[in-house]
């Protein structure tokens, strides 16, 4: 085993995984935390910890994915390269290794420019960092933990190894889309163990990529697992299908949503969600789901159930 | 070359407003070329200066100059303006400028005021548009993208790209910029040497940019 996380041993034992995610606080409380993660806790196999997505300010992802271990619950702590350098990267996953957390999912990270969204001020004349870049980082990981050194080459302290199961993210679907397919086996290459994709609404055009992942081999070196959004109404998903970066929306999945509100609305979301995921499921590589609820973490038992992803496998200790 | 823009003219205003007697030292480089200042907006900005003193009831006095170039010490002769009558100069040459005037003159009472924003090394796409195209990185990678610079034109500086908010050809962080990872995959296509890019290109070394501190080149064989 590389890190021995469960989300490891699950992949290994070729169940198919379902992770979750959980955006951290803009605060200091620990409450609001613990109650996502109720929502959560045996439902998914591990829970996505956020680090400062859309480059604004949240509790840190080392220590809500730690808070998560002492919950007793698994996270997939994500690891930006916007507001870290090489040193402070190792620094952090040294500390997170120490603390519990076996799973890291490395990120370029939104640009700093997105923090100026709707109501919100953030920090758009924040100085970036991206001294590495997310293949990068996955190269740190992977020197860490399989040659037991720093990137710069010297020794990681003896019985004290840094130990992560390393994801990427992978979006299928943005143009360039034949480079897409590249770039994901770089990322293959670089020691991503598991990828976990951008939101998948068009599921024939993400099962074409997938076959040129599989005429690559790369599913083999790393497991794929379908990024699925949850849809809430017709008016989100046609902004995100203008507006975000390689998400496609069929029309006909928009036409479904037209004219619901409130709680038809809700369950035409639930529906089309489990839909989605068992569409992917039947795709060859694609070796589980992570759900992005999106402020919806308590509808993710919901979600399961309609999906049958219920109940979750067991993991021996 | 490197682009400037002179910065807004209250701004100025407000800079120059403790001295009485200011130089207007514009630059014959980079900056005539990029039209923000040469001795054509030298000229106009000393008379937008002297026009706004007699508006605000302020008695100060301006002379004007333009060298060669601000950034080479044969030029520094060229200042035809005694200094000891002077109390500022306010430069519209780049940054460069600013420093080396600063370090050169021998009036060391003398403030030297910055008149324009430096902002980037770039090219003039079109009359009145100019773009970035470099960052002096200090160790060029461009043989490896087929001539387009990620360092300069990514907003992330990512060796490995294009990112996942790559869109459309278009940056995730202004519609108006284009992707430069799509144009150097459409470049590399173009030239059939798409293959290279499956090349992981490792973390860069940063020491040789600004980050390893203030840069100095000596090359012995033509010191004199």
């Amino acid at each position: 085993m590389k890190s021995g996380s469960n989300l490891e041993q699950l992949l290994a034992r070729g169940e198919f995984v379902v992770t979750g995610e959980l955006g951290p606080p803009m605060g200091a409380g620990l409450a609001a935390i613990e109650k996502k993660a109720e929502f959560l806790r045996g439902h998914v196999d591990a829970i996505n910890v956020t680090d400062n997505q859309t480059a604004v300010v949240r509790m840190s992802s080392v220590s809500v994915a730690s808070h998560l271990v002492r919950l007793g619950l698994e996270p997939v702590m994500q690891m930006t390269c916007r507001d870290r350098n090489r040193i402070a990267i190792q620094s952090d996953l040294l500390g997170a290794s120490a603390l519990g957390i076996k799973n890291c999912l490395c990120l370029a990270g939104d640009h700093q420019s997105f923090s100026r969204a709707g109501k919100l001020l953030g920090h758009p004349g924040a100085k970036n960092v991206y001294d590495l870049d997310s293949l990068h980082l996955l190269m740190t990981l992977k020197t860490m933990r399989d040659e037991n050194r720093f990137l710069g080459g010297d020794p990681i302290e003896e019985g004290m190894p840094c130990r992560m199961f390393i994801g990427a993210a992978w979006t299928p679907l943005a143009e360039p889309i034949p480079f897409r397919v590249i770039r994901l086996g770089k990322k293959s290459r670089a020691g991503a163990d598991f990828v976990q994709t951008q939101g998948v609404f068009d599921v024939a055009q993400f099962a074409e990529q997938m076959k040129k992942v599989r005429n690559r081999g790369i599913h083999e070196q790393t497991a794929i697992l379908a990024g699925i959004i949850v849809p809430k109404t017709a008016g989100m998903l046609k902004y995100m299908n203008k507006s975000v970066a390689g998400v496609t929306v069929p029309e006909a999945l928009i036409k479904r949503f037209e004219g619901k509100k409130g709680p038809e609305a809700t369950a035409e979301g639930i529906k089309v969600t489990a839909e989605l995921i068992n569409q992917v499921r039947e795709i060859e590589g694609v070796r589980g789901v992570h759900l992005m609820a999106i402020e919806w973490e308590h509808k993710i038992p919901e979600i399961v159930t309609a999906a049958g992803l219920l109940p979750r496998p067991k993991i021996e200790s | 070359m490197i682009i400037a823009e002179r910065k807004p003219f209250d701004e100025l205003f407000e800079m120059i407003r403790p001295y009485d007697r200011i130089l207007v030292l514009g630059c014959g480089g980079c900056v005539t070329v990029c039209c923000s200042g040469g001795e054509k907006e030298t000229g106009l900005l000393a008379e937008e200066l002297r026009l706004a003193c007699a508006t605000h009831g302020l008695t100060k006095t301006f002379f004007e100059g333009t060298l060669t170039r601000q950034c080479d010490p044969e030029y520094m002769e060229e200042i035809k303006t005694p200094l000891d009558q002077v109390d500022a100069i306010l430069t519209l040459a780049c940054g460069v400028g600013c420093n080396f005037v600063t370090e050169r003159i021998k009036e060391r009472r003398v403030v030297v005021l910055p008149a324009v924003n430096t902002t980037f090394y770039g090219a003039t796409e079109e009359q009145g548009v100019w773009a970035e195209k470099c960052v002096g990185c200090g160790n060029c990678i461009l043989h490896l993208t087929g001539g387009l610079c990620p360092m300069a034109r990514c907003a992330k500086n990512i060796s490995n790209g294009p990112c996942g908010g790559s869109n459309r050809g278009k940056c995730e962080i202004r519609q108006e910029i284009d992707c430069i990872w799509a144009k150097i995959i459409e470049r590399m296509t173009e030239l059939g040497r798409l293959d290279e890019l499956e090349k992981i290109e490792p973390p860069r070394d940063w020491s040789k940019t600004r980050h390893g501190g203030p840069r100095k080149i000596v090359r012995e064989d033509l010191k004199l």
